[in-house]
């Protein structure tokens, strides 16, 4: 472990080179902007600027491309926050709270409480890669597909059956995800499913164009229909906001600890940031005692996904050096950046190209301060944005979502599929259908699916490949645990309850 | 959400609106299952075959739908869903984002972005023509530099970007 | 700094092509706004690779006089980005890079399209199939791996590959007619993913493409067996120890007579000019050229063959013939729908 620090200690003589920190400052902004714009992505801002980095040095490139990553990582909470526009999938848990925050004038707060999580969570993460990097990659290697669906299990289990709602209408919402989900190529069979002979389905339902639609558009419905106003209006901008939220934050180090442990874990299983930031939502709200009030405008319900989506985010970077394996989509890009560069990512990479994998270990720091220090200033620009008059910003808004949808696959007929999530959406919400377990399905369903299937495949249909080792029993053990949780608390609470009647 | 409903004037019941939810999962249900039915839902000697999975996902949504239903009509009767003013408004938003969409696919996203914008600032927020076409060109030229010619993301484009050679 | 200008040098350029698109079209045709390179399949998988890394060697040298645009449509196992390519007759600037889904999917899901929709512009290379164990595991050769294969029960053995009914699965099915032995085939998102599942021991072999196993090779993780090409591989530079990539042996002469090479070839929508295809067939030439590519080639352990014109169309037809044959056997072909 010793040495890992002497060759980081390098690393942070490569990192803080003028240029390198400059290439960073860059990186960040424009990864925000990436991360603003829905539909266009982490890994789509990455791709596009790839080619553009061929000129560089590996090292350069790939700080300047890393931190247009943390930049859209940062970004993504903004939209989320301000117009409940999830512009990244693993936003999508901080708009339960982060948007009511807004809507009741405390944008500034929500905000800084998102991107200082985001800092906290990446933070964390890099620390536990300076320090135990090889080790993780070792059990990175024991996830096969039963392994990762016990993951997706986890997540689920630990997110549902939470809601206030009507638990028929919690089962149909989650059932429509998972539905909407199997739509296009069912990968196991190579079949085509649930198309009816439409070109147009091929694709099946992007996740991002049901939420900017389900979210998005939805929203703006409802402000509609509430009077011609959003409510942040009247908010305050104050500069000092930034201070006077940190100093409410230590009180929830809790509620970050869990998170960014639940974070690096789902990272480094290959799982991921979004069911990672769902289930850290997940189970601070069971945890907390302001839990009931979850969805309110909770400023736990912003901290626990955000810290936990970027500690995944950061530990994704992981698998994706050591094994050559991407976490996630933008880490899928970036390892066709690396192998661009001459570089060959996997289990050699920390042995000859050390000083290239500590050199971006350590940019990972100052890019994670450099980032945090960036966006912290932008908080009241962006919380002022609030103020403009809705007839202004709700189309421009709406012009936004087009674009973010038709981005998503470059196809004008998701720009209508769009709209149609933008009506179901109000309609649901006015008829206490809950949204979040629909999202979650089709976010997670296809791959739990695949994974599910895989692992039939591998055991000749038997189930019992789910309970065959240790590690894929824990984890569905932790899993069904999870699931029957609320039963089991509400049985608690109902002994207690006749016990001592209040 | 019903809270806000409870208001004087009238409008579609909570009760309705509920029943009527119902009904379109059901027939989504009902498409899902027919889906699965023709690709095979069957279990396969090596595993779930491509529809198995949605079959039993399309089934559930059935079962739920009906339950909500007969939940839906016990729902109180006079409870309004909204009111006709206030769906007024929503359609004030919806009808000019549709028309929006509707022509995207004809004459790319600039110009109906331009017609959009301009519509929503002239007619709901009373905005005089300055700011009104400021705004309205603005913003797409925005998107235009930034997407189109920054990012290199190539985004619709109808016969007007094709005579002024965009 | 000049690392800096880069990233402006797009803004640059794109802004100058508001200029260049007024000009008259020359005698010899030249693209006269920014060219769509459509990729049928998702970010960061092989094609796309190689599709981004083409973007940047033709940038970085200049070769085209507008950009290159990379657009991933990989709904439909790619068919998505085929019907688009189909149904945009007469536009030249549009291009298509090929995997073997131009073949497969049209037959495995019966979406509407096939190679003669659209014009054939060059094939670029052809990617080599190679036989991969864990390192761990007591088999050195082919034959010992297939020795195994046949004294174990139907299904025994695993093999990963990427997607279904596409040529991961199309080589298995061959390679098991080949052996006498069914496996138990577990398809994957990408072939990144099969190489660690293989190092994990969750399967038991793989035919990843070179470039995707490699480096899992240099790190004592994978060991190959075979090639399914005709011969062994022209690259000598050493991988592990004193092994280089020709220093693996074809599976014909390991007894498993199975040859399998996919196309990574440019197409353009139908209706194009021959000028227009010729400008194309001209500027892949010149990317051939570049340092960057032969690296990419030599990385990869690509099979280096160029063609154009009709000598392509002849491959193209003769290659999807071979594909109908494997996938009819195989009983991959959709029923009508």
């Amino acid at each position: 472990m010793f040495e890992n620090f002497v060759n980081l200690w390098h690393g942070f003589g490569i990192a803080a080179d003028p240029f390198n920190i400059l290439l960073m400052a860059v990186g960040i902004l424009l990864g925000v902007i990436i991360g603003v714009l829905p539909g266009l992505g982490g890994a789509n801002g990455v791709a596009i600027l790839l080619p553009l980095t061929f000129s560089m040095s590996p090292t350069s490139a790939i700080i300047l491309l890393t931190c247009i990553y943390w930049g859209a990582l940062f970004g993504g909470a903004i939209t989320s926050v301000l117009f409940n526009i999830p512009g990244e999938p693993w936003s999508v848990a901080t708009t339960f709270d982060g948007h009511p925050m807004a809507r009741s004038g405390r944008a500034g707060e929500a905000l800084t409480a998102a991107f200082t999580s985001s800092f906290v969570g990446a933070f964390v993460a890099i620390v536990m890669i300076t320090m135990i990097a090889p080790l993780v990659a070792q059990f990175a290697l024991r996830f096969g597909p039963a392994e990762k669906f016990a993951v997706y299990f986890l997540a689920f289990a630990s997110f549902v059956g939470m809601s206030k709602e009507p638990p028929a209408k919690t089962v149909v919402s989650m059932m429509i995800g998972f539905a909407l989900a199997a739509v296009g190529l069912d990968m196991v069979t190579g079949q085509l499913r649930l198309t009816f002979g439409s070109e147009e389905l091929l694709n099946g339902f992007d996740f991002l164009i049901a939420v900017i639609g389900l979210f998005g558009i939805g929203e703006i419905l409802l402000t509609m229909e509430e009077g011609l106003e959003f409510r942040g209006k009247a908010a305050k901008i104050d500069a000092k906001v930034v201070w006077h939220t940190w100093k409410t934050l230590p009180k929830y180090w809790a509620t970050s600890l869990r998170s960014c442990v639940i974070g690096c874990w789902m990272g480094i299983t290959p799982a991921g940031a979004t069911p990672a930031s769902f289930m850290a939502y997940g189970v601070a709200k069971r945890v907390s005692k302001t839990g009931k009030n979850f969805g309110n405008g909770e400023i736990e319900g912003v901290i626990a996904p955000e810290t936990a989506a970027h500690a995944a985010g950061t530990s994704a970077m992981l698998p994706m050096l050591a094994l050559g394996v991407p976490g996630s989509p933008t880490a899928a890009v970036l390892l066709g950046g690396l192998l661009i560069w001459g570089l060959q990512p996997g289990p050699m990479l920390f042995v000859e190209q050390s000083e290239f994998v500590w050199g971006l270990i350590a940019s990972m720091y100052l890019g994670n301060i450099v980032g945090l220090i960036l966006v912290l200033t932008t908080v009241p620009l962006f919380a002022s944005i609030l103020r403009i008059p809705f007839s202004i910003i709700a189309p421009v808004i709406l012009v936004i979502c087009a674009i973010g949808a038709y981005t998503v696959n470059n196809n004008v007929f998701d720009v209508v599929m769009m709209l149609v999530f933008g009506v179901i959406g109000y309609v649901l919400k006015k008829t206490n259908y809950p949204l979040a377990p629909l999202v979650l399905a089709i976010v997670l369903g296809d791959s739990a699916e695949e994974a599910f299937r895989q692992s039939l495949l591998g055991s000749a249909g038997s189930l019992s490949v789910f309970w065959s080792t240790p590690l894929v029993a824990t984890i569905m053990g932790i899993g069904l645990l999870a699931g029957v949780w609320p039963l089991i608390s509400n049985l608690i609470s109902r002994v207690r309850g006749v016990a001592q009647p209040a | 959400m019903s809270e806000t409903s409870h208001g004087a004037g009238t409008g579609p019941t909570q009760r309705n609106a509920e029943i009527g939810v119902g009904l379109l999962t059901l027939l989504f249900g009902l498409i899902v299952v027919y889906g699965s039915y023709i690709v095979g839902f069957g279990w396969g000697p090596d595993g779930p075959q491509a529809g198995f999975f949605p079959f039993y996902v399309g089934l559930i949504i059935c079962g739920c739908s009906l339950i909500n239903i007969v939940q839906g009509t016990r729902e109180d009767p006079k409870a309004l869903f909204t009111e006709w003013k206030q769906l007024g408004q929503v359609l004030k938003v919806l009808v000019p984002t549709t028309v929006y969409v509707a022509l995207v696919p004809f004459l790319g996203i600039y110009v109906p972005s331009v017609i959009l914008i301009a519509v929503f600032m002239k007619w709901l927020g009373s905005y005089g023509w300055p700011l009104t076409i400021a705004v309205a060109f603005g913003v797409p030229a925005f998107f235009y530099a930034t997407l189109e010619r920054w990012f290199l993301i190539p985004l619709p484009k109808g016969p007007i970007e094709a005579m002024l050679g965009l | 700094m000049k690392n800096f200008h880069a990233l402006g040098l797009g803004t640059l350029t794109a802004l100058g092509l508001a200029a260049m698109s007024i000009l008259p079209a020359a005698a010899e045709w030249k693209p006269t706004k920014p060219v769509e390179f459509i990729v049928p399949a998702g970010t960061g998988g092989g094609a796309d690779q190689m599709a981004r890394t083409l973007q940047g060697i033709i940038a970085k040298h200049e070769l085209m006089s507008t950009q290159l645009i990379v657009i991933n449509k990989s709904g439909g196992a790619g068919g998505e980005g085929f019907l688009d390519v189909k149904n945009n007759k007469g536009n030249p600037h549009k291009i298509v890079i090929t995997l073997s889904n131009l073949f497969t999917t049209p037959l495995a899901t019966g979406i509407p399209f096939n190679w003669k929709d659209m014009t054939p512009v060059a094939m670029l290379a052809l990617d080599e199939f190679v036989l991969w164990v864990n390192a761990s595991e007591p088999y050195k050769t082919a034959q010992e791996y297939t020795a195994a294969i046949k004294a174990a029960p139907d299904g025994t053995f695993k093999m990963g590959g990427t997607g279904s009914k596409q040529e991961d699965q199309i080589i298995t099915v061959a390679f098991e007619k080949a052996v006498g032995k069914k496996m138990t085939y577990i398809p994957y998102k990408g072939g990144g993913e099969v190489a660690v599942q293989l190092v994990g021991g969750h399967i038991n072999s793989s035919v990843n493409n070179p470039i995707e196993a490699v480096s899992q090779w240099r790190g004592d993780k994978l060991r190959p067996l075979c090639v399914f090409d005709e011969k062994t591989l022209p690259y000598t530079d050493k991988i592990l120890g004193d092994l280089s990539w020709s220093s693996v042996p074809t599976c014909k002469s390991a007894g498993v007579d199975v040859e399998y090479l996919m196309l990574r070839g440019i197409f353009m929508p139908p209706g194009v000019t021959d000028e227009q295809v010729a400008y194309f067939v001209d500027l892949f030439k010149k990317v051939r050229e570049t340092p960057e590519w032969k690296q990419l080639m030599k990385d990869g352990a690509f099979n280096q063959t160029f063609m154009a014109g009709a000598e392509f169309k002849d491959w193209l037809t003769k290659a999807e013939a071979t594909h109908k044959g494997l996938m009819q056997e195989a009983g991959f072909i959709a029923a009508a729908n």
